[in-house]
């Protein structure tokens, strides 16, 4: 008996270590285009990066040295702004009443739709805003460029806020309303500012979202070559014009495409790190 | 599983502090009143702006499509030519890049992220955990544009210089390599979704194995089982349903993924046995020739390949999402946020 059962055990061993073995080789495999990605990103993008990429608009004709992309730069912030000027009021509102008020289905429904918002491929959000605005105003616009923007931002942003005002204390919203303080103030200024850190975190992060999203740009935004800051005129945007540098035959505008995936990335890790740092801290000194 | 009927999140619920509200003496003035209702009715409107805004979408794409399918009707999804000049729409080579991109990255993806996520629930040293789904989730966060020009100018060439010959030469036989590689295909497209889709598998696989109740561990190990052989009986068994429901969720992102497979799997609507050779899928097709398409027919044809896009993404996240729930449901969502 002893014989087999030690075999068992040295069977039953290999596996044990096989099994971590393997898993250390699924982490290493994810980590390895992680790294790769990044590197690639870092290297060829500092080595393109210039300060005419920050002041300059695409130079004239395609895959002419110089240029930069400041027109897209600035074109991403205007259609960012006009996502968040959108999608913040709406998913926070939503968020408050989902936590707050809702009773029963009509809460149900919107938080599954939420969830099945938050599921649509960010191009079907395009053609919708193409077929709401781009259609109707008969051109494409940084406007319809936001608006589709501000949509993809409504489902994370209402689900994160409807989660951190969850996790505020029942006992802080009763002894504001103890006070006699009438509810609409206990939850903006007791319920909403104790879970503000948190709902500030959803907010980032929806932001850091859709900051690259290029998708829902293409047959909203469109993108432009030139300065443009109006709203009702074809806008650039920076992963707009990663796309199309990226496609193009030009070594140039390659360089001008790092560049810019460059600038973005670091957009988008910089805001998703500072507010893990953020949450990290904040939240936890607000909720309990 | 044990409690069927709890409701979501129930342990420090504030939707019921409609009960406690009753109690409240109503000794407030009347305009503070008024606020209270307008307030509520405020934040009403928003949610109601959720469900407003998901029935308009598909209201747009239902009227958009309407030309195509009148014309064609079911053939729109049975017909194999796409020919805008002259006017035939057939969709199938569009729903099978779409199918075959998803499926190659589920391959790739589903073993890669259920490792990861085992190493990190079960496995790995509590000092590593936050930094390892830090890092899986910062794959994630990389925008989907990136992916697609990474890929062009790293990915493909290594493909067609080292990985393409090996496979070709030993997997030949299947037929799913064969042909000469140009670069931009199915495989790269493949590829590139199952790194994007790692991060949401493997965390929500995550999310799944942390509710695995406690005593189960406690219970295969007082049993004398291996670290292994704890996971697989007392874990991977326990959230089964969790898991799939993390894989569909994956395969959803997949289906609706667009920039980086539009620049990488070639568009052209050919359907071909080997994995080398170029596709389209139902989103790049979109994001391709939508803004080029000048009479109406061609445009409304796109708008319903959008539509079935849009269905069938819905359809696979709720399955997906039931059956998430089935498993985290009863446990506080988010142990580790």
């Amino acid at each position: 008996m002893p014989e087999t059962n030690r075999t068992i055990q040295w069977h039953r061993r290999l596996a044990d270590k096989l099994a971590t073995a393997l898993a250390v080789i699924c982490v290493l495999l994810v980590m390895l285009p992680l790294a790769a990605i990044f590197s690639y990103l870092v290297i060829r993008g500092i080595a393109s990066l210039n300060l005419a990429f920050f002041t300059h608009i695409p130079s004239g004709s395609p895959g002419e040295p110089g240029g930069g992309m400041a027109n897209a730069i600035v074109g991403s912030i205007v259609i960012l702004l006009i996502g968040s000027v959108i999608g913040v009021p709406l998913g926070v509102g939503s968020g408050i009443y989902l936590s707050e008020y809702s009773r029963g289905q009509f809460g149900r429904v919107v938080r599954f739709t939420a969830d099945v918002l938050n599921g649509v491929p960010s191009i079907v959000i395009g053609i919708a805003v193409y077929a709401l605005l781009v259609i109707r105003q008969k051109h494409f616009s940084a406007l319809a460029g936001g608006v589709a923007l501000g949509i993809m931002m409504i489902p994370t942003i209402t689900r994160s806020t409807e989660e951190m005002l969850r996790l505020v204390p029942n006992s802080i919203r009763e002894a504001a309303l103890g006070l006699g303080i009438p509810q609409w103030r206990s939850t903006l200024s007791i319920t909403l500012r104790t879970a503000m850190s948190g709902v500030i975190t959803g907010v980032m992060l929806a932001f850091a979202r859709v900051s690259g999203e290029t998708a829902p740009l293409l047959f909203t935004a469109l993108g432009n070559q030139f300065w443009s800051t109006k709203l009702n005129q074809p806008i650039a945007a920076l992963p707009l014009q990663i796309y199309i540098y990226a496609l193009s035959p030009y070594d140039e505008w390659h360089r001008l495409a790092w560049a810019g995936a460059l600038v973005l990335i670091v957009l988008i890790v910089a805001t998703s790190a500072s507010v893990r740092w953020v949450a990290s801290r904040g939240f936890a000194g607000g909720a309990h | 599983m044990a409690q069927p009927h709890q409701p979501m999140g129930s342990a420090a619920n504030p939707g019921a502090i409609g009960e406690h509200l009753r109690v409240v003496p109503r000794r407030s003035s009347k305009t503070s009143r008024l606020a209270d209702g307008v307030f509520q009715g405020l934040v009403w409107i928003c949610a109601a702006c959720v469900l407003a805004i998901v029935a308009f979408i598909l209201m747009e794409l239902i009227k958009g499509s309407s030309l195509s399918l009148h014309q064609f009707g079911w053939k729109f999804f049975t017909g194999s030519d796409w020919d805008p000049v002259n006017g035939n729409f057939g969709s199938v080579p569009f729903i099978y890049g779409t199918l075959v991109s998803s499926l190659v990255a589920l391959i790739i993806a589903v073993p890669l992220s259920l490792g990861v996520a085992m190493f990190i629930t079960e496995m790995c040293p509590r000092s590593l955990r936050g930094i390892l789904s830090y890092l899986t989730e910062l794959l994630a966060a990389i925008p989907s544009v990136i992916y697609g020009m990474w890929a062009i100018f790293v990915l493909i060439p290594l493909l067609r210089k080292y990985i393409g010959p090996v496979l070709a030469k030993t997997l030949g036989w299947t037929g799913l390599f064969t042909g000469p590689m140009y670069g931009g295909g199915m495989l790269t497209a493949g590829i590139i979704l199952a790194i994007m889709i790692v991060p949401i598998i493997s965390s929500i696989t995550r999310e799944v194995l942390v509710a695995v109740p406690h005593h189960q561990r406690e219970a295969a190990l007082a049993l004398g089982a291996t670290r292994w052989e704890m996971i697989k009986v007392g874990v991977l068994r326990n959230a089964r349903a969790g898991i799939a429901g993390a894989i569909i969720l994956g395969l959803g992102r997949a289906l609706g993924e667009t920039m980086a497979v539009t620049m990488v799997i070639g568009n052209r609507p050919e359907i071909a046995k080997s994995l080398f050779a170029p596709g389209y899928t139902m989103a790049s097709v979109i994001a391709n020739e939508f803004s080029e398409a000048t009479d109406d027919l061609y445009l409304s044809a796109l708008i319903e390949i959008g539509l079935a896009l849009f269905i069938v993404t819905i359809i696979v996240n709720i399955f997906a999402q039931l059956l998430v729930w089935r498993v985290t449901r009863g446990t506080p969502r988010r142990a580790s946020a």
